[in-house]
Parts: C-alpha cells; sequence; structure tokens
C-alpha cells in the first residue's frame, strides 16, 4: 500500500510498518527497581495521608510507599489490592494528577507529586508477575450473585464477592471481558494485553464463572427476572452503552461516527497498519475519549487532527495532563465553538463550526463561524445508558442508587458508569463495585 | 574570602582540614591526589613496626547503613592498619612531604606496647621530616586482639606511658587518638595530656555491627558466612563525637588541650561545629571515601563564607566560641518557656507534627477538617518532636517574654532559675 500522510480520505498504512510500534509503545514505562527506590523515598509518610482521601477506593498510598522502600513490593501490591482488585490498571489509567498526586503534600512544597502511580505499578507488576493471587476465599456461602457486566465494577464486584465465599456468574455482553478496559482504554496506556492478563489473574481467587457473548434483555439470553429467579442478588455492571448524537443534519453521511466505536475497534485491531485513518480528522468534545481518540488518529498518521470543545479548556472534563499529551502529540484544540453543520457529498467533506459565548442561559452561539476540512469525523460527546431493565428507576439518564449501591429493586445492586454515581473513571467504578458487593454480603448474610 | 590558614600544635597547613588516616592516606598517589584536590592535611594511614605487614580479609571489609535515596549515613570496617611494607611507606612519606612542604603530613603509628619498639620506629618517621606523629589507640579490631590499638586506648595508664616514651625518644609533635569505645572519654584525654601528648584527636571508629544478612544469619559485612564486629564512622558518629570534644573542651584537667575533630565531618558546617567545640582543625575519612577527595572544595568555601559572614578573620577565632555554652544539665534555665508555632504559610499540611505529638507526646497539635494543624499551648511541654519531624521546617519554638503565664503550667515566666534550687530537688539547695 502506498499511502502517506497526505493521501486523501479515509485509508490505512500512512506510516511506515515501524512506526506503528513506537507509537503505540506504553506510554509511561514502567519504572525499573532503583527508580522506585528513589521515588518511593520521597513520600513523608503523611498522616492521615490526603493522597489516600483522594483515591476512590482508599488506597493507603504512604503504607505501600514504605513497603517499596523497605524492599517488600508484594506486601506493597496487597496492600492496594486489598482496596483495589484492578489496582494494576488503575495505576495505568487514573488521571493521578487530579486524584493522588493531585493531593500529594509535595505539590504543596515543590510542584512535584510522589510519583504514585508508577509506584503502584511497580507493587502490582511485581506481584503479578508472579501469576500467584493473593486472596484466598473465605469458607463458601451457598449464595450467588449474577454480575452483569465485566467492566472494571463488575469484574470488582465480582472479586469481593467470591472471596465473601459467594458462587459469581459473571454474565458480559461481549465476547471477552474487561469492559472500557479491553474496549475503551486508550491502547499506549495498557499495551501487551494488560486488560485481559488482569482478568485471568483476578479469577484465579475461583467461584467465578463467566458468561461471555450474554446480553441482559436479550432474546434468548435472559432478564433481570430470569437472574433474580436463578441468583440471590444482581449486580449490575453495564456501563454506557449508547452514544449521544450531534443532531444535526448530515450526521449520517460517511466518515462520521462514535469515537468509542473507532477506539473498540482500534483496540481489537491486530495489525494497526491496516486500520483506515483519515487525513483531516475533526474529534468533537472536551473528555478523555475525545483526547484519545484525537491522539491515537494522530499515532495512526492522520495529517490534522483537530479537537473541538463548546467551552473553555479550563472546563474541559479532560484534565489538564491529557490536554497537555494532546497537545504534545500535534493535536489542535479548538475551544468555545460548537458544530451547526455537516458538509459533503455521501461522505463528510467539511465540519461548520460557530465560536460559543457564556449567555444568560447558559451557553449561546455567536454569529462568528469557520469550517474545518475533514474526511473523518468523531463524535465524543458523551455515553448514554444502553437499554435497562424496565423496573430499575433511573434519574438524569442513569441508574438510581444509594451510597451503597442498592437500586430501586430488591436485591439488585448497581454500580460504575451506568449509575448517576458513576464518575466515568476506572477507579470509581472499582470502588462502587466492591463497596456494593460488602454491602449484598452484608444483606445476604444477615438479612 | 576569608582566611582559613591554620596553624594547630606549631603544624601549619593552608586549611584546617585534613585527611584522617585510614584508605584515603594509604599511599603515595592517594596523598598526592589529595593534596592536589585542596586538603590542608594528611595523617598517613597508620604504620606498624619493621617485619611482614599485617594482612586483610580478602572477602567485603565494608558495611554501612543508609538514608533516603541510599545516602550512606554509617561506614563499618574491619579493616586493619597500613598492609603494605614500612620501608615503602617511609620512602613515600619522604618524598610527598618533600614535594608539599606548605602541607601538613603527619605519620599514625601503632606498634607493640614496649618502649624498644616505640623507640625503634620513631627514629625511621623522623627520617621522612613529617611534621609530626599521631598514636593511634583507637582501632577497635583486629589490632586490639593483639594488645595494641583499643587495647590500649581503654587503659589510662597504658596511655600515658607511651606517649611518655614517644616525646622521650622524639622531637616531633605528638597527637594521641583516643577510642570512643569507653564509658568517660576524659580519663583516657587526661592520661595523653599526664604523659606529655601535645594534642589528643578524636574519635577513632565505634565497635558496631551495621546489619545482618537475613538469608546468611550472620553479621554483615561477611566472610565466609561469619561476620566481625567493626569500626564505625561516618555522618551517623558525628553526635557522639561532638560530644566526647566537648567533654575534654571543658574538663578542668584537659581544658585548653589541643584537640583535633574527628568523626562523620562531611560538610563545612560540621567541621565548623567541631571547632566551635574546642577542635583546632578536623580530620575527614568516610566522606572523602563516600565522594572522593573533591569533597574538601565545599568544605574551603563554606568555611570562608561562614567566616566572613560572622567577620572572623582566622579559624583561631571559631576555635571553643560554644564551649562556655555547653553546660550540666542542672544549670538549664528552667524559667525559659517556649512554644512550637506553626507558620501556616509554610505548611504543607503532611500532618507528621500531629502524628508524633499525638502518639508520641503531648496531644498538643490540633487538626483540623481541612487539615489545618495548629499548636494547642496550653498542652505543649515545648519538646521540640514536631520541629524535628516536620519535613519543610515551618514550626518554629517561640519564647514567651518574662512576666507572662504558660497557661499550660499557669506560672508566670520568671528570672533565670535552675533545678539545684528547684523544690522537687530532694537535695536543693534552698535559696532562703
Ligand atoms: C475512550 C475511553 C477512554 C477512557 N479512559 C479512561 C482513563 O484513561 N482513565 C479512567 O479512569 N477512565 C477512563 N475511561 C472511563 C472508564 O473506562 C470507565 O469509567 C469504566 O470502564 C467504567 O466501568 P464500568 O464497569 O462501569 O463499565 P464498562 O467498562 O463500560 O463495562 C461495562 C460492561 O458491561 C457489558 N454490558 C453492557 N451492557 C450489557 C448488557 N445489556 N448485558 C450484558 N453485559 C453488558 C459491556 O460489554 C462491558 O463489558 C475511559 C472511557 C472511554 C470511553
Ligand atoms: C576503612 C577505615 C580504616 C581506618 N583505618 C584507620 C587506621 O589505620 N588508623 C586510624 O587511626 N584510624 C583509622 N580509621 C578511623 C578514621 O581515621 C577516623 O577516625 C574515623 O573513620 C572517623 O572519621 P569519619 O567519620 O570522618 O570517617 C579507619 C577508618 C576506616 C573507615
Ligand atoms: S513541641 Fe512537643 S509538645 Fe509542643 S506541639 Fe511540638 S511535639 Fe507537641
Amino acid at each position: 500500500m502506498s499511502h502517506s500522510q497526505l493521501t486523501e480520505g479515509i485509508v490505512p498504512g500512512r506510516l511506515d510498518p515501524e512506526r506503528y510500534c513506537t507509537n503505540f509503545a506504553d506510554v509511561a514505562p514502567p519504572l525499573g527497581a532503583q527508580e522506585a527506590r528513589i521515588a518511593a523515598d520521597r513520600c513523608y509518610f503523611c498522616h492521615d495521608a490526603p493522597c489516600m482521601e483522594a483515591c476512590p477506593t482508599s488506597i493507603d498510598v504512604p503504607l505501600f510507599i514504605r513497603q517499596i522502600s523497605t524492599g517488600t513490593p508484594e506486601a506493597a501490591a496487597r496492600t492496594i489490592f486489598e482496596q483495589n482488585i484492578l489496582g494494576g490498571m488503575c495505576a495505568r489509567v487514573c488521571p493521578t494528577e487530579t486524584l493522588c498526586e493531585g493531593a500529594c503534600v509535595r505539590m504543596d512544597s515543590e510542584g512535584e507529586p510522589v510519583e504514585i502511580g508508577a509506584l503502584q505499578r511497580f507493587a502490582t507488576d511485581t506481584l503479578m508477575a508472579k501469576q500467584d493471587h493473593p486472596f484466598t476465599r473465605a469458607p463458601r456461602t451457598g449464595k450467588s450473585v449474577a454480575v452483569v457486566g465485566a467492566g472494571p465494577a463488575g469484574l470488582a464486584a465480582a472479586h469481593r464477592l467470591a472471596m465473601l465465599g459467594h458462587e459469581v456468574t459473571l454474565y458480559d455482553a461481549h465476547d471477552k471481558p474487561g469492559g472500557l478496559n479491553e474496549y475503551g482504554i486508550a491502547s499506549y496506556k495498557a499495551p501487551g494485553g494488560f486488560a485481559q492478563a488482569e482478568v485471568a489473574w483476578l479469577v484465579q481467587i475461583g467461584g467465578i464463572t463467566a458468561v461471555e457473548n450474554w446480553q441482559l434483555d436479550r432474546k434468548g439470553d435472559g432478564d433481570l427476572a430470569d437472574l433474580l429467579a436463578d441468583h440471590d442478588a444482581v449486580f449490575l455492571g453495564m456501563g454506557l452503552s449508547g452514544v449521544n448524537a450531534l443532531h444535526l443534519e448530515g450526521e449520517d453521511k460517511d466518515g462520521i461516527r462514535p469515537a468509542t466505536d473507532f477506539i473498540a475497534e482500534l483496540r481489537q485491531a491486530s495489525d494497526l497498519a491496516s486500520l483506515p485513518i483519515g487525513r483531516d480528522v475533526v474529534v468533537i468534545g472536551g473528555g478523555m475519549t475525545a483526547v484519545d481518540a484525537a491522539v491515537q488518529s494522530k499515532l495512526l498518521g492522520a495529517l490534522n487532527v483537530s479537537l473541538v470543545y463548546r467551552r473553555s479548556r479550563g472546563e474541559m472534563p479532560a484534565s489538564l495532563h491529557e490536554q497537555e499529551h494532546a497537545l504534545t502529540h500535534g493535536v489542535t484544540i479548538i475551544e468555545n465553538a460548537a458544530p451547526i453543520a455537516i458538509h459533503g457529498n455521501g461522505a463528510v467533506r467539511e465540519v461548520e463550526f460557530a465560536y460559543t459565548r457564556k449567555g444568560p442561559d447558559g451557553l449561546e452561539m455567536t454569529d462568528a463561524t469557520f469550517r474545518l476540512p475533514a474526511d473523518q469525523v468523531f463524535k465524543a460527546i458523551g455515553q448514554t445508558l444502553g437499554d435497562t431493565p424496565a423496573k430499575v428507576e433511573v434519574a438524569g439518564g442513569k441508574i438510581k442508587v444509594d451510597g451503597v449501591g442498592r437500586t430501586s429493586v430488591e436485591r439488585v445492586w448497581a454500580g460504575g458508569d451506568c449509575t448517576h454515581a458513576g464518575e466515568d473513571l476506572t477507579v470509581t467504578a472499582v470502588a462502587q463495585g466492591r463497596d456494593a458487593a460488602q454491602d449484598i454480603h452484608h444483606v445476604l448474610m444477615e438479612g | 574570602m576569608a582566611d582559613l590558614r591554620s596553624e594547630f600544635i606549631g603544624i601549619k597547613s593552608p586549611n584546617p582540614f585534613w585527611l584522617a588516616s585510614a584508605p584515603p592516606t594509604d599511599k603515595e598517589y592517594n596523598v598526592r591526589r589529595a593534596f592536589e584536590a585542596g586538603w590542608g592535611g594528611v595523617v598517613w594511614k597508620t604504620l606498624g613496626s619493621e617485619g611482614p605487614p599485617v594482612v586483610n580479609v580478602n572477602g567485603p571489609r565494608y558495611g554501612a547503613i543508609y538514608g533516603a535515596d541510599r545516602r550512606l549515613l554509617g561506614l563499618n570496617n574491619i579493616e586493619l592498619i597500613t598492609d603494605r611494607p614500612l620501608e615503602v611507606n617511609l620512602r613515600e612519606i619522604k618524598s610527598v612531604k618533600r614535594d608539599y612542604p606548605d602541607r601538613a603530613l603527619i605519620v599514625s603509628l601503632m606498634v607493640p606496647c614496649d618502649e624498644d619498639s616505640w623507640k625503634a620506629i620513631l627514629a625511621r618517621v623522623e627520617e621522612t621530616e613529617a611534621d609530626g606523629v599521631e598514636l593511634n589507640f583507637g582501632c577497635p579490631h583486629g589490632m586490639a586482639e593483639r594488645g595494641m590499638g583499643s587495647a590500649v586506648g581503654q587503659v589510662p595508664e597504658y596511655i600515658e606511658m607511651v606517649t611518655r616514651w614517644v616525646k622521650q625518644h622524639s622531637r616531633m609533635p605528638c597527637i594521641v587518638k583516643l577510642t570512643p569505645n569507653i564509658s568517660d572519654i576524659r580519663g583516657p584525654a587526661r592520661a595523653a595530656k599526664a604523659g606529655g601528648a601535645d594534642a589528643v584527636s578524636l574519635i577513632n571508629t565505634i565497635n558496631s555491627i551495621t546489619s545482618v544478612d537475613l538469608d546468611d544469619f550472620a553479621p554483615e559485612p561477611t566472610i565466609d558466612g561469619k561476620g566481625t564486629h567493626g569500626g564505625y564512622c561516618g555522618p551517623a558518629v558525628k553526635p557522639i563525637a561532638l560530644n566526647m570534644v566537648a567533654e575534654i573542651a571543658r574538663d578542668r584537667d584537659t581544658a585548653g588541650l589541643p584537640i583535633s575533630g574527628i568523626g562523620g565531618v562531611t560538610t563545612w558546617r560540621d567541621a565548623a561545629e567541631f571547632m566551635t567545640l574546642g577542635a583546632g582543625n578536623v580530620q575527614v575519612c568516610t566522606a572523602a571515601m563516600t565522594y572522593g577527595f573533591k569533597v574538601v572544595q565545599e568544605m574551603i568555601s563554606g568555611l570562608s563564607e561562614y567566616m566572613d559572614r560572622k567577620g572572623f578573620t582566622n579559624t583561631s577565632e571559631l576555635v571553643g566560641r560554644a564551649v562556655p555554652n555547653v553546660t550540666d544539665w542542672q544549670y538549664l534555665n528552667l524559667n525559659y518557656v517556649t512554644k512550637a508555632e506553626i507558620v501556616q504559610e509554610d505548611c504543607i499540611k503532611c500532618g507528621r507534627c500531629f502524628a508524633a505529638c499525638e502518639d508520641t507526646s503531648h496531644q498538643a497539635i490540633a487538626m483540623s477538617e481541612d487539615r489545618v494543624f495548629t499548636v494547642k499551648d496550653e498542652e505543649c511541654v515545648a519538646c521540640n518532636l514536631c520541629v524535628e519531624v516536620c519535613p519543610v521546617e515551618c514550626i518554629e519554638m517561640k519564647q514567651m517574654a518574662k512576666g507572662s503565664v504558660d497557661p499550660r503550667t499557669g506560672e508566670t515566666v520568671g528570672d533565670y532559675a535552675n533545678w539545684t534550687t528547684h523544690p522537687n530537688n530532694p537535695s536543693a539547695t534552698a535559696a532562703e
């Protein structure tokens, strides 16, 4: 194939074959033992540590770092996994700059936090490399729980329930477990098939039966009533399977698709050189998905990539760190602009935007407009809940839960992105899955 | 730049930084390079008697303890005196001294405890035109078992006897190097003075086991599965050395006896501290062994800058300046009342002061919901623990003015008063 970055249209193989390897390599390579020791030495072992508070799963950060510094990284990993069984993935994907590292007291003293994420990865990698699962199951309770969705929320719930002695059936619509760990996270954040390796390691606990290609409410699979009939409790961790539309004429033109679809395809591609990508790519949105779609378009060889967000950069859901990541990869960020029209004949050729400003009733369009050439457009303006069992109460488009994940239906819990408590973060999904599991256990055992 | 020229018991050197008798001074090659790097003087690695030299172990001879980032804090060794032939050392000493007449070159000696042995070696050393001798009564391992080193240094009578022989059979200035492996350092110092020593130097290394190999269950350094106690030195020993230097400087019997301060000197500041406590100069070993000869450059620039700041023109103005302020506990002013105060702008909210005070001290620090830490004056005993554990030095000790009331005790801060007159002291000499 003789395509280059200049070739018009959506084509594969824009780059030299080797470039794909380097472009999609580990974005934050692991610390070596020496680097880890030096990084660990910087921790002050704070009292009631702010980093621990800032972690949605409340990992005891000072303790695990001290364990690394005394030469016991496996004990450190255990400290992490006790709170967060997906501590390995979280070490790779958490926006630590807004979580633990953002709260590190060294930010106050010198503006450079202890490298908590990297240290967490060092510890968890060390233990996971042994393929030795650190936990054992409590005596069997004879109770069984259905977990719907094998994303971070479902996996965390399943692991905790199995550990507490329950039998878990883990249903997922996809043919691979992991949820967005497998189909969503940017590939350079967790390369090397880490998502699958992590699930394989996690289910070593035992007591978890995985059922793939099983979709709730799909004919032939089953519905909530069936699950409740077969199990003592149900946990819903289905994430968000729908996407928001632009509501513009021409949205169905060729070359326009949800960013999440593009990313899922990319994540599953066995040969990135064969993945087609546009020359002029426009990404609409301002979150992590938008940034990942934009950066990965660039890495696939797109010539021009613009990320257009309707509000200011300061208001973007993607952290400053993520934004900088995009900028250093050559993505152009255009703020305060919203799409108003899609031009093209059959396939998209241009997207027209209007600059926005803040009005008394929120955002309003100005008369100032501009057009961006586009042969490919990715929509990343938010995801929505897919089909939900009718009886489960929904609020603001998400499943309504209380503080421990109970839904409006008896014996049904939910957690992660599909609930209104979700924050579109892996780590929050893990925390909610784990906490719901604890509550399920409590209810099943004590009535 | 302040003038750092130093004169110690009549021996001149361009600065008060000497290398202590140890591997850095074991041969001509090292010593020449040390002088080129700027060291004011060296004490040559300890020489033994004529005859076959001692042998060292052929496995590891050092152990260490570390601080953050593997910063070496303490070093221990099981090395002996020089293992090179006497003639070679003497020839090299002579050659170096000839080429560096402005530097101090002292020869450290350790020979068996009889007059003839000492007489014999002193004659040989004199021929080298070295500036003086240092008697090594300090080595805690290997040589002590043979009746030398600290085996002599722990018995004041021997110190006095050997020192006297040395003064009798030599016109060279004589420094007696003391071992810290003793309960009261003043005894050996008094003995050295009585024997006619021109000065004492201290400390030599401290008996120690630095670590244990937890797989082989043997002390480190481990030689074929076994280990032995070694001599401890480096930054960790400085506080012990400082106290011993001060003890000698303020002892009625030894006050005024020149002291060469040794033990953990790593920076100009350490050197200055030794000197204020009575050391006329300092000797360095571990810092050079850890970082190389170049460290002396920081010592030189740092001490000059400090002296300029203080308006001192000669290092002698520094020597002993803190000695009058070293006192015994019972004379400390019990009416000196301070309170910890946290400078909020500088606080990074790590909470270590809180953990320390709450868990192990006097529950005198309050922590608010939003992590603001404040000292409760009514509980604070001013122990200083919070100051010591704060990583950013944002806690200060503020003195309470005379006449104010200490909210902890309800008592008015009064004039100087110490334990000797305190009502709780059974043997108080009541000032009635
Ligand atoms: C592109 C992208 C990048 C992201 N990057 C980051 C990042 O860097 N860091 C970060 O912290 N977060 C990131 N996130 C967010 C994070 O991935 C999610 O918050 C997290 O995965 C939510 O976990 P979950 O278990 O709730 O849902 P999901 O991970 O979405 O898992 C839901 C699972 O449920 C299954 N399922 C759905 N419906 C059904 C059904 N009806 N029946 C059976 N199974 C069903 C799905 O197949 C899926 O496996 C990113 C998200 C996206 C989209
Ligand atoms: C490896 C080693 C060998 C030593 N050998 C001698 C010696 O032969 N004679 C001696 O008087 N002191 C010897 N010492 C002690 C040092 O001269 C010095 O007194 C001690 O190390 C404390 O100083 P420092 O803390 O600067 O190292 C030795 C020290 C070390 C580390
Ligand atoms: S000085 Fe001691 S008692 Fe006072 S606040 Fe600090 S730690 Fe507590």
